[in-house]
């Protein structure tokens, strides 16, 4: 497919890109054992990374309750209060993160033992929307950090256009996403321009704007026209129904058509990247830009519209903030999803698929975060540290592999590898999600 | 090897003297609470900070001692949640109400609308709000049954520091500013250069203030609660505009500006707490512009523990003791007695109601 598409423009052929090396080998390979296969797969190895972060968490939590703290005094004159103290504390923890964001047992109704999960969609959406867009850059070998900066601008839009104007319902939910959408993607632009024409460092271009976001939307909610009338608090009027996203299960819980949307913009990046020419341009400048300049394809064009796409995913991403759970705009309405969302999309290999099964992760953390502090006084911070103790062992499988002793992956097959990857590959396509 | 057994040695040891030293406590059901611990444990007092935390040395924290201090003397269930942002307010609140806190305490006028939403969907349950009242889709004022708003009225003690700032300056500038341009920050403000002005029109003196045009509703923020360096650096714009007082409205911020101001040897008042005594700048700080959250807090929570609350706000006040001024403490013998009776004067016509400090963000 790939060739073919740039045949069909009259362009020379691409050079043949070598196949990642970490990628998983399919498991129709021949001479290898179904659990050789499972033992090397990076998917037991981000299993094996959040497992090693949630025990490492464990350890934390324990050290941190006071209860095991007093019983650590005396551990030698009654060891049994210690081990009872820190089992009490790290399951009532682990059990409270579960009942917080998949099902509550202890709850009265069956609508409340559900509720978690739906909250735990709920927080994912930004965080799938945000990690889209960041994926969209990752694949095209843009590291773009700007995320919370496009979610404010998406949220500044959205927010503006639903409690200015008064229009009929579906008219102001779309013109108001719309917006969000836009909001984004020119706060995006910006960086993807200054990288194209400049050649500025999108790293720092999009960490400056993220400031910059943060301090006009300070800026705007000390003007009249973001605050409430007779109050000077920075907080905007309330965002009407009619530009609200509509609630999928009702009033009971918080779960908005934002997740639905969330859901069409995975299927949506999907298409784009594997299945469109610019998906294969996109792929081609981020594996090798000098090969895809080569090629004929305008490398500045592509880094533009693809800070385009990842800001107007991002700025969606505030849209559901505004427009489907907290119906104001404030200065922390973004909280820390563009920076989680870099995780997600890390997390989620620049995937679509992975991205959406990780922003569910930390939709969860987050959503069972609540619910821990709540019923057992574990700091929050303790969620945080998990998070980012997965990072952590996902970014270092090496790490991941030793602790568990799992064999290197291919490594006493490097020699049919290297012959492989010399044949031209099929590779760009079979990359997908 | 020879590190092996050492190890082992020091690890026998470390345990030879754990043994030693520590000792389970008895069983003894009344270990907590002074025997206060069965006065009721049925009710349970909940606290949701914003996303300055319990440790932000300023608002939050006085909250959570209040909160504490009534756990300890009451006998009543606590839980104290923290907000990392403000996405966290509402999934925070729900929490608390599911799991049955008889009273849940927002702290902030960020907490507003989600708190009054909960308010209003929870009517078994109580609520009470720190530093913002409620108010209806058209942006009037509202009183909702089961939720009590907590406010301040600082400008009547900041105008006493004013007052005193303004006798006490030798360069004839003083100054202040905030951390973000809210009510609950601007009041301070308000009341700070209303005393400066009191001072110049009762003894004929041109004492100019910095940071604030209470008029205009303008004058100098650093922008947010946490940077101090920001703090340090709006001090020591200050202090080379010639002002030797300054009164930083920032929480933690206003440490950068102690900071700067110990080495530009000006001097300080302190908001929120006795800052004498809950900073380590105490011989630099004048006095303290004190707000009494901790005391509401508890008063508030004691009310509901025995039944009695209502959701009449209460607003602190020089008259309750909502608010004041504190002590001089090391500056005791600096302050002409003059002054301090000047001080005092005027502070009973405020509680008198002769004497009203006017402020657009009153609450």
């Amino acid at each position: 497919m790939s060739q073919h598409d740039i045949e069909d423009e009259g362009l020379p052929p691409v050079p043949p890109t070598p196949a990642p090396p970490s990628r998983p080998e399919t498991p129709t390979e021949a001479g290898r054992g179904i659990l050789q296969e499972m033992l090397e797969s990076s998917w037991l190895v981000t299993v094996l990374a959040i497992f090693s972060a949630l025990v490492l968490g464990g350890i934390l939590i324990a050290a941190a309750d006071p209860e095991v703290q007093a019983a650590a005094v005396y551990l030698f004159a009654q060891p049994s209060d210690f081990f009872l103290a820190v089992w009490d504390s790290v399951f009532g923890a682990y059990s409270a993160l579960f009942q917080g964001s998949v099902v509550n047992f202890s709850a009265s109704s069956l609508e409340q033992a559900l509720r978690p999960l739906t909250e735990t969609m709920t927080v994912s959406v930004p965080l799938i929307l945000a990690g889209l867009g960041l994926a969209v850059g990752f694949r095209a070998g843009l590291f773009n950090i700007g995320a919370q900066g496009q979610i404010i601008l998406g949220g500044v839009f959205a927010a503006y256009i639903g409690f200015t104007f008064d229009l009929p319902p579906g008219l102001h939910l779309f013109l108001a996403v719309l917006g969000a959408a836009l909001g984004g993607a020119l706060w995006a632009s910006i960086a993807g321009v200054l990288k194209a024409r400049t050649g500025a460092h999108e790293v720092i271009v999009t960490i400056m704007l993220n400031n910059i976001a943060i301090y006009l939307v300070a800026y705007l909610l000390t003007t009249p026209a973001f605050q409430r009338p007779g109050s000077s608090n920075p907080i905007s009027p309330p965002i009407p129904d009619s530009a609200s996203y509509p609630l999928l299960l009702g009033e009971g819980y918080r779960l908005h058509l934002g997740f639905v949307l969330a859901l069409l913009a995975a299927v949506g990046v999907w298409w784009l990247m594997e299945r469109s020419t610019f998906g294969f341009r996109v792929r081609a400048v981020g594996e090798n830009p000098h090969a895809a300049r080569t090629a004929g394809m305008s490398v500045p064009w592509v880094t533009v519209w693809v800070m385009a796409i990842a800001g107007a995913l991002a700025g969606l991403g505030g849209s559901a903030q505004v427009l489907g759970t907290e119906h104001v705009l404030t200065a922390g309405v973004a909280a820390s999803f563009g920076f989680d969302a870099i995780t997600v999309a890390l997390l989620g290999r620049s995937r679509p698929l992975g991205t959406v099964l990780a922003g569910l992760l930390f939709g969860g953390l987050r959503a069972g975060g609540f619910a821990m502090q709540a019923r057992t006084g574990t700091p929050i911070d303790i969620v945080l540290v998990v998070q980012s103790l997965i990072v952590l062992f996902i970014a270092a499988p090496p790490l991941v592999r030793r602790i568990y002793w799992l064999p290197t992956p291919g490594g006493p097959r490097r020699a049919e590898r290297r012959r492989r990857s010399t044949t031209p590959a099929t590779s760009a396509q079979e990359a997908g999600a | 090897m020879k590190r092996a057994t050492q190890v082992t040695a020091l690890a026998a040891v470390a345990a030879l003297a754990l043994a030693a030293c520590g000792t389970p406590p008895e069983d003894d059901e009344t270990t907590d609470g002074d025997g206060a611990a069965a006065a009721n444990p049925d009710f349970s007092a909940c606290m949701v900070s914003d996303a300055g935390g319990f440790d932000d040395q300023s608002f939050n924290q006085a909250g959570y001692e209040g909160l504490e201090q009534a756990k300890a003397d009451l006998g009543i269930e606590v839980s104290e949640v923290e907000s990392s942002a403000d996405t966290d307010y509402a999934p925070n609140i729900d929490n608390l109400v599911q799991q049955g806190c008889s009273l849940v305490i927002g702290v902030g006028f960020l907490l507003e609308d989600p708190i009054q939403a909960a308010a209003e969907a929870n009517t078994d349950t109580n609520f009470a709000l720190i530093d913002s009242a409620f108010s209806d889709a058209d942006f009037n004022p509202v009183e909702l049954d089961n939720a009590k708003p907590i406010l301040f009225n600082t400008a009547e003690a900041a105008f006493l520091a004013g007052y005193l700032a303004a006798g006490m300056t030798e360069s004839g500038t003083v100054a202040t500013f905030g951390g973000i341009q809210i009510p609950s920050v601007a009041i301070f403000m308000d009341g700070f250069v209303d005393g400066v002005a009191k001072y110049n029109e009762d003894n004929d003196a041109d004492i100019k203030t910095l940071g604030w045009d209470k008029d205009a509703q303008t004058g100098t923020f650093t922008g947010d609660f946490d940077n101090q360096a920001n703090g340090q650096n709006v001090t020591q714009g200050f202090i080379d505009q010639g002002a030797d007082i300054i009164m930083p409205v920032a929480g933690p911020v206003g440490l950068g500006a102690a900071a700067a101001a110990e080495a530009g040897d000006a001097k300080i008042i302190w908001v929120d707490s006795d800052g004498f005594l809950t900073t380590d700048y105490g011989s630099i700080i004048l006095t303290s512009v004190m707000k009494q959250i901790g005391p509401a807090v508890f008063d508030t929570v004691s009310e509901a523990s025995e039944d009695n609350f209502t959701n009449e706000p209460y607003v602190g006040t020089l008259e309750n003791e909502g608010v004041g001024l504190a002590p001089f403490h090391d500056f005791e013998d600096a302050v002409p007695a003059e002054l301090a009776d000047q001080l005092a004067q005027y502070q009973e016509q405020i509680i008198a109601g002769d004497l009203v400090v006017e402020s657009d963000n009153t609450p």
